[in-house]
């Protein structure tokens, strides 16, 4: 019990460190409003880095924010904003970071992975397709395996 | 055969990732900086306690320098501070000190509690020089060189080790008799650091 209430106090700490971002920013338009949410979603937050600069509430986030509400209002581009950052905090602030150079290993090996599994499901498909019909008929199988168990 | 094979390899591969992924768990929210090689940007800051005194990068330059980012909200600037004090004792090289998102009086008040190694601290109270830094967690340190290039950076509280082998090194390979040329090691850039 005084484990879970010390897990709870803890869980309110980091909540309170990283979470609820409310200060008002007023913006011209309803464009740049909802570019602005567009793009904090896809902005990392350096501090709390598994976390987007909009639901960050760590300072740094906050200055972020703030910076990307003036470049917006004084009419930079999404991408004028994004390599601003991307100059002093390097790729790790885009969610989705450009393919290419240290980054590449991130997109292929999902791939990779995906043709990798494909192979061994093609593989063990074969595999099970081949071994019936030494044997008898493809379906007949599940049903001797039944009864090899019922002699046990 | 291959077959057999299969799951051995999947194994070895699942192993080795692993082990790479335990030897770097410890620095794996420590990024590397994309200003390492490039010049320190350009800024324009009080110093602390003398608002009426600004100073501009250029007024830095001309020998090389240490840029410490800390603040008196930070506990690791604390843990780092007996360190600072000691290299500055040394008279190795100069630490300027880049007062981070503080209040001036803080600050004052904590270098008068801890001491003050800093041979001249800047207040950037919005922390909007601190973004040009890139800096995301004090304490930070900048190495830049003579003529304004940031050479290293580190970030956390500095260790005795990164002070002889990253920055004490590092100046002795600067040491008068030495080409200009020596100043800029591309090599070092893409060093260790990944």
């Amino acid at each position: 019990m005084r484990i879970r209430g010390w897990l709870f106090t803890g869980l309110l700490v980091l909540v309170n460190t990283c979470f609820g971002s409310a200060e008002p920013l007023l913006f011209s338009s309803e464009e740049l409003e909802q570019r602005y949410l567009e793009l904090t979603q896809e902005l990392r937050c350096l501090v709390c880095q598994n976390q987007n600069l909009a639901d960050s509430d760590a300072p740094l986030a906050q200055d972020l924010r703030q910076e990307i509400h003036t470049m917006l209002e004084s009419g930079q581009s999404n991408s004028q904003i994004k390599s601003f950052l991307v100059d002093r905090y390097g790729d790790f602030v885009l969610y989705r970071p450009p393919v290419g150079g240290n980054t590449l290993m991130l997109w292929l090996v999902p791939l990779l992975l995906l043709i990798a599994g494909a192979g061994v499901v093609f593989a063990v498909v074969r595999r099970y397709n081949r071994l019936p019909a030494e044997e008898s008929a493809p379906t007949s199988r599940p049903a001797e395996l039944f009864a090899n168990e019922n002699k046990d | 055969m291959i077959g057999r094979l299969i799951p051995i390899l999947a194994f070895l591969l699942l192993g080795v990732l692993l082990a790479v992924g335990l030897t770097i768990a410890d620095r794996k929210t420590e990024l590397p900086s994309p200003l390492i090689g490039k010049p320190m940007p350009d800024f324009s800051l009080p110093v602390l306690g003398q608002n009426e005194l600004v100073m501009t990068r250029s007024d830095l330059l001309g020998e090389p320098f240490l840029l410490n980012v800390w603040a008196s909200w930070c506990v690791t600037c604390r843990v780092e501070h007996p360190l600072i004090e000691k290299l500055a004792a040394s008279g190795e090289l100069r630490i300027v000190g880049l007062n981070y998102r503080d209040q001036p009086e803080d600050a004052l008040a904590w270098l008068q509690q801890f001491g003050n190694p800093y041979a001249l601290n800047l207040a950037d109270v919005s922390g909007r020089t601190a973004i040009d830094f890139g800096v995301y967690a004090a304490p930070e340190t900048f190495l830049v060189d003579a003529d304004g290039t940031i050479v290293f950076k580190h970030i956390g509280a500095l260790t005795e080790e990164v002070i002889a082998e990253e920055i004490l090194s590092r100046l002795d390979e600067w040491k008068p008799g030495d080409q200009v040329a020596m100043y800029i090691k591309p090599a070092r850039s893409t060093g260790p650091s990944e």
